[in-house]
């Protein structure tokens, strides 16, 4: 399986994860975990997502929900679940 | 599965730490382009560093894109061109052709760095090896991203004084083709004394002869990571402060190698060697000697500055060792002066010297690193501040190296800037003593009693 971090950070707005997930529906892939927070009003979201049934890179994706965020005043960024086990896990 | 905790302390490592992955660098063996006819030798080494190197620039930024982590430099290293060249260059002009088309490959290929322009000479100089250290200045000053590294001693073989006392006229010489540029060219050299074959940092990467034809070292970073994970330890006992920095440089290592994994898988290439070294840059808050004044000390270079090194670079190693497959490469603490800012600082304030600096080097990699001198120190002075390094990594059986730069037309209190990552660096005052009588004796110390332990 092929699984991305997805984690969105930004002042607290209506929609922010409908717009993120609609993005995400659009391009068949497939969310398997959401945690939420909010730091002193900053919106703090993290996802992992299944980019198996999607014909997009992560590379790809990352670029494009960057410039999604963009348009709604948050910072997306899409990582490959990998480094974070390599750093985190023995 | 890794939770949100996880994901924001990667994150803002990235973000307010400084967090890269310092260098992607290939080695690539140039053997195969030996030969005696200079114009076919200099086409072999372009065609097959443009070959070997074609997707090296472009999978280190796809890489970097997918895990969110900067890999700030990609790089080569080719087989030591004293070698390369022996068949065919008969003049040092012969040897700045070769240079040239290294720059120019580089370039095309869009590097930042290339190294290996180098000649190991520890026991002695062939003909060819002395033409192309002679060719060092012109060399560097007609080229732009080629870098130079002469290797002057080992623990097995003593220090050859010869090419030590060469290298002082090397390196003025080197300064004056450059005195437009503030001596640059004196950036891109470093003498070393048991130098290694896998070092992937510059300028003193090459890529050894016992290597296989085509490898990748990734070099790994992160002061700024460290010493921010030191802030919340603040007068905890030394076992807390190591325990941190073990844990810290172990989760910095990781992301190296998972780079290295990669690099090696997309490219095609076998993955040679994690290097373990804390690499500064001139970043605010990126800085080893940040660390240091982190540990306890009001400012680099007071006493307990050597210690608190030591005990920097060892708990690096600890923590890094098994975080990575293979460790190689220079693996220690860098302390540059004009590539941290904290070290900058150190200097202006009058806390830190040369000679302190020297000692430090006892204990980290890897020795006089990036220290701007007045430009009418004399060149028998500089092979005295070489002798002095390659005799501490000699009887100490590390790698210890001098780069330092003689600003021509600059004194002590006058400033330099060199730009980007080589930072800008403070004139520091050097002891003028003649050590004349010294270096002009002939031929080389001999290999110190612990080096022989068959």
């Amino acid at each position: 399986m092929k699984k991305a971090i997805i984690t969105v950070v930004g002042k607290d707005t209506v929609g922010i994860i409908a717009k993120v997930c609609t993005y995400l529906s659009e391009n068949s892939i497939n969310i398997l975990d959401i945690s939420q927070t909010i730091v002193q009003d900053y919106f703090n979201m993290m996802m992992i997502a299944d980019l198996s049934k999607s014909d997009k890179t992560i590379g790809a994706v990352a670029s494009e929900l960057e410039n999604l965020g963009k348009e709604i005043g948050v910072q997306v960024k899409v990582q490959t679940e990998d480094i974070f086990n390599a750093m985190h896990r023995i | 599965m890794i939770n949100i905790f996880e994901v924001n302390e990667t994150n803002q490592m990235v973000e307010q730490e400084n967090l890269d992955v310092r260098t992607i660098t290939m080695g690539i063996s140039l053997l195969d382009c030996m030969g005696t006819d200079l114009n076919e030798v200099c086409e072999k080494i372009y065609n097959k560093i443009i070959t070997k190197a074609e997707k090296l620039v472009e999978t280190g930024e796809e890489i970097s894109h997918e895990i969110g982590v900067p890999i700030v430099n990609k790089r080569i290293s080719v087989t030591p061109i004293g070698l390369v060249g022996s068949a065919c260059c008969k003049t040092t002009d012969d040897y700045v052709m070769i240079a040239k088309t290294l720059d120019k490959a580089a370039k095309k290929v869009g590097v930042n760095f290339l190294g290996g322009y180098s000649a190991l000479v520890s026991k002695g100089m062939t003909p060819s090896e002395e033409l192309l250290i002679r060719s060092i200045p012109k060399a560097l000053a007609e080229t732009d991203i080629v870098c130079s590294s002469v290797n002057v001693g080992s623990t097995k073989t003593g220090i050859n004084m010869d090419a030590v006392r060469l290298m002082g006229e090397i390196v003025k010489e080197t300064a004056e083709l450059t005195k437009e540029n503030d001596s640059i060219g004196c950036a891109k050299l470093v003498i070393f004394c048991n130098s290694v074959d896998d070092n992937p940092f510059m300028a003193g990467a090459y890529h050894g002869v016992t290597e296989a034809d085509c490898i990748i070292n990734v070099g790994v970073s992160g002061p700024g990571v460290v010493r921010h994970a030191l802030t919340k330890v603040r007068g905890e006992s030394f076992e807390v402060l190591c325990e941190t920095i073990k844990k810290t440089a172990f989760k910095i290592t990781r992301a190296g190698q998972y780079v290295a994994q990669e690099a090696s898988k997309r490219l095609n290439v076998p993955f040679g060697i994690i290097d373990l070294s804390l690499a500064p840059t001139p970043a605010i808050g990126d800085s080893v000697s940040d660390i240091l004044e982190e540990i306890g000390l009001e400012s680099t270079g007071a006493p307990g500055t050597t210690a608190a090194l030591a005990l920097l670079n060892d708990q690096v190693k600890k923590g890094g060792v098994m975080a990575g497959s293979y460790i190689g490469g220079l693996s220690g603490a860098f302390i540059p002066v004009s590539e941290d800012q904290g070290m900058i600082n150190a200097v202006e304030r009058g806390s830190l010297t040369i000679e302190k600096l020297e000692a430090m080097t006892c204990v980290c990699s890897v020795g006089l690193d990036m220290i701007a001198i007045p430009g009418d120190v004399k060149a028998t002075t500089i092979s005295g501040i070489i002798a002095d390094e390659a005799a501490i990594g000699m009887i100490n059986q590390k790698t210890t190296a001098v780069r330092v730069i003689p600003v021509i037309g600059k004194g002590v209190g006058e400033k330099v800037e060199f730009g980007g990552l080589l930072g800008y660096a403070p004139i520091m005052p050097v002891n003028n003593y003649s050590c004349d009588a010294f270096v002009n004796r002939t031929g080389r110390i001999p290999a110190p009693i612990h080096s022989f332990k068959n």
